[in-house]
């Protein structure tokens, strides 16, 4: 009987199962798929939004690779990226480990470490703002606070070393934080690291999977707790580590809301704190160069899409499975 | 034992600083909001005389429309919510039991679509909103959540599998229907994880600032979002203790939500980044 059918029951079954998945095959065809080829095609054409695209070729990818604004906001970008995602990586996975000490009141520490991540951005680039003010703010006041003892710091290093490090004297003068370039970059990842709470829980339950009979073969072979650290919960965390480098990535290459707010939605000082989503925004919907975006948009789809293959590869040898 | 009571004490040192760190910007914000004007630049953290003189001063500015922010967010808020977890879980439940040729690829295509990123698809869809004469209205804002999100079906369609099939099978013998099956038995058994769903999507909703800000044109169609990045864009003469008001407005749902709903949270961050 079912051979006979075959045809026909596996049409009914290819009928019934579209009309199950229709929402998401037909948001991906109008909303992802169409976009998409519609953009691939106006990233070869000259598009004032106002005027019918015109084909130019390669011509906006040409202009790419000549526009110091976007070699600006390639790089910047790429630095946010090496230093916030390195840096979140430790501080989240040291938080983990210190919450997961079993302690009075650890939930409610751990509460503290991730409310800052269901805060709306907006309101809370905000009070950073005030926060960074050079005068008035929070951050400068505890600075000078610390400032004589920075100072000291400094002379101390003057003496040994023959020279005075600049950053270190700024630093306990209070530094105007959003109006200098390199000090506008260190606010900003310092402000990402406010935000490590998700990656801090995903390596909290990661913990809990690293079986107990590792620490206590460790411990009977003698093993410190930092080399426990280094030799069980590391490796036993590494493929959450690898999930959370790579969420890292795709969002880092994204930031847009903190700079925009912090900046008033300029490119800070010296284009310091302009991102390439920034940039490709402006071109957008400030000077209306919708196929120079779309360039920018499939070059950006590209590099994320290397950067995470490259992340793969590099960790293939680095992350350990357990059961394989 | 000495070691042991003074590595306990530095754990709670480390622990209590930390926690004061993380928490400190959003105390400070409401500190500040209930400074009276003339101590805004004052020192000092806690307000000698706490007042609502800020809150008063930003519900009657023109420049930040409270309610009116809130009632555009939550006609968002609402109608791509019933969309989203309607759509979602329709669609994994598809991917999770409803056998069909080429099912495993468009499955794999739909995860591959979460590496995409919104700037990415920017541009075209304003195009497209353009286009259907959507700009200026509040609908690119939810419609496109009726059609399901990637993320969402994955994170349903992995909790389905994990419910026995056994139970619509037996419904199924008692001439139950596949849409019976789904509405009777699935949904209702799926509630940790539609709550999930809901709670993120409430979040991105209320927290989203770029897609207002490309959408919406005029300033009484404004989220709450773009409307306080509007207030701050223009704050050059609007006193820090009304920001901080406006801020603290904002800020406050979502940390209510988040205190009713913590575990819900935390489990889902933390069953999505493990099997994810």
């Amino acid at each position: 009987m079912k051979q006979a059918h075959f045809g026909t029951t596996g049409g009914r079954a290819l009928f019934s199962g579209l009309l199950w998945t229709a929402p998401w095959w037909l948001g991906f065809l109008l909303f992802l798929a169409l976009p998409m080829g519609i953009s691939l095609y106006i990233s070869f054409c000259d598009y004032p939004l106002l005027q019918p695209p015109v084909y130019v070729g390669t011509a906006n990818y040409q202009a790419l690779t000549h526009d110091p604004v976007f070699h600006k906001v390639l790089l910047n970008t790429l630095v946010y990226a090496a230093l916030a995602i390195p840096l979140g990586t430790i501080v989240a996975v040291l938080l983990a480990a210190l919450l997961n000490q079993r302690v009075r009141g650890q939930g409610l520490f751990r509460t503290c470490i991730f409310v800052p991540t269901v805060v709306p951005l907006v309101g809370i680039a905000l009070v950073w703002l005030w926060m960074l003010n050079p005068e008035y703010g929070l951050i400068n006041g505890a600075v000078r606070l610390v400032g004589p003892v920075l100072d000291g710091a400094n002379n101390a290093i003057a003496l040994l070393t023959g020279h005075r490090l600049t950053w270190l004297g700024e630093l306990a003068a209070g530094p105007k934080w959003l109006a200098l370039p390199g000090w506008a970059m260190t606010a900003l990842v310092l402000i990402s690291l406010w935000g490590v709470g998700s990656p801090v829980v995903i390596y909290l339950a990661g913990l809990q999977e690293i079986p107990e009979e590792l620490y206590e073969a460790a411990m009977l072979d003698g093993a410190s707790a930092p080399r426990r650290f280094w030799h069980v919960t590391l490796p036993g965390l590494s493929p959450v580590i690898l999930f959370n480098v790579i969420v890292g990535l795709i969002g880092t290459w994204q930031i847009f809301a903190l700079p925009y707010v912090l900046m008033r939605g300029e490119q800070g000082p010296q284009r310091s704190t302009y991102f390439y989503t920034m940039y490709l925004y402006d071109n957008a919907f400030r000077y209306l160069k919708m196929g120079y975006a779309s360039a920018m948009a499939w070059v950006q789809l590209f590099i994320i899409l290397a950067l995470t293959a490259a992340v793969f590869l590099a960790s293939r040898r680095a992350v350990y499975y357990r059961g394989t | 034992m000495r070691i042991r009571s003074l590595n306990l004490a530095l754990t709670y040192a480390l622990l209590i600083a930390v926690a004061l760190l993380f928490v400190l910007p959003l105390l400070w914000m409401v500190c500040v909001s209930l400074k009276p004007p003339a101590e805004v630049l004052q020192p000092n953290f806690l307000p000698t005389a706490p007042t609502l003189t800020g809150y008063r001063e930003i519900a009657r500015s023109a420049q930040f429309d409270f309610l009116l922010y809130a009632r555009n967010t939550l006609i968002i808020l609402v109608l791509s919510l019933v969309g989203v977890l309607l759509s979602s879980s329709i669609a994994a439940y598809g991917f999770a039991r409803v056998p069909f040729p080429g099912r495993g690829l468009m499955f794999a295509v739909c995860l591959a679509t979460m590496m995409i990123p919104f700037p990415v698809i920017m541009v075209p869809t304003y195009m497209l909103f353009k286009y259907l004469g959507w700009i200026g209205t509040l609908r690119p804002l939810w419609v496109p959540a009726w059609f399901g999100s990637a993320f969402n079906i994955f994170l349903l369609r992995q909790f389905f599998l994990g419910i026995p099939k056994e139970l619509e099978e037996s419904a199924m013998l008692d001439g139950c229907t596949r849409w019976g099956c789904f509405w009777r038995i699935m949904l209702p058994l799926s509630r940790p994880a539609l709550a999930v769903v809901a709670l993120f999507h409430c979040l991105a909703v209320w927290n989203d600032l770029i897609g207002p800000l490309i959408y919406l044109t005029h300033q009484d169609q404004f989220t709450l979002a773009l409307g306080l990045q509007f207030l701050q864009s223009k704050s050059g003469d609007t006193p820090w203790n009304q920001l901080m008001a406006a801020s603290t407005l904002v800020v406050a749902p979502v940390l209510l939500l988040f205190f009713m709903a913590q575990r819900t949270f935390i489990q889902g961050i933390a069953t999505t980044g493990l099997k994810g």
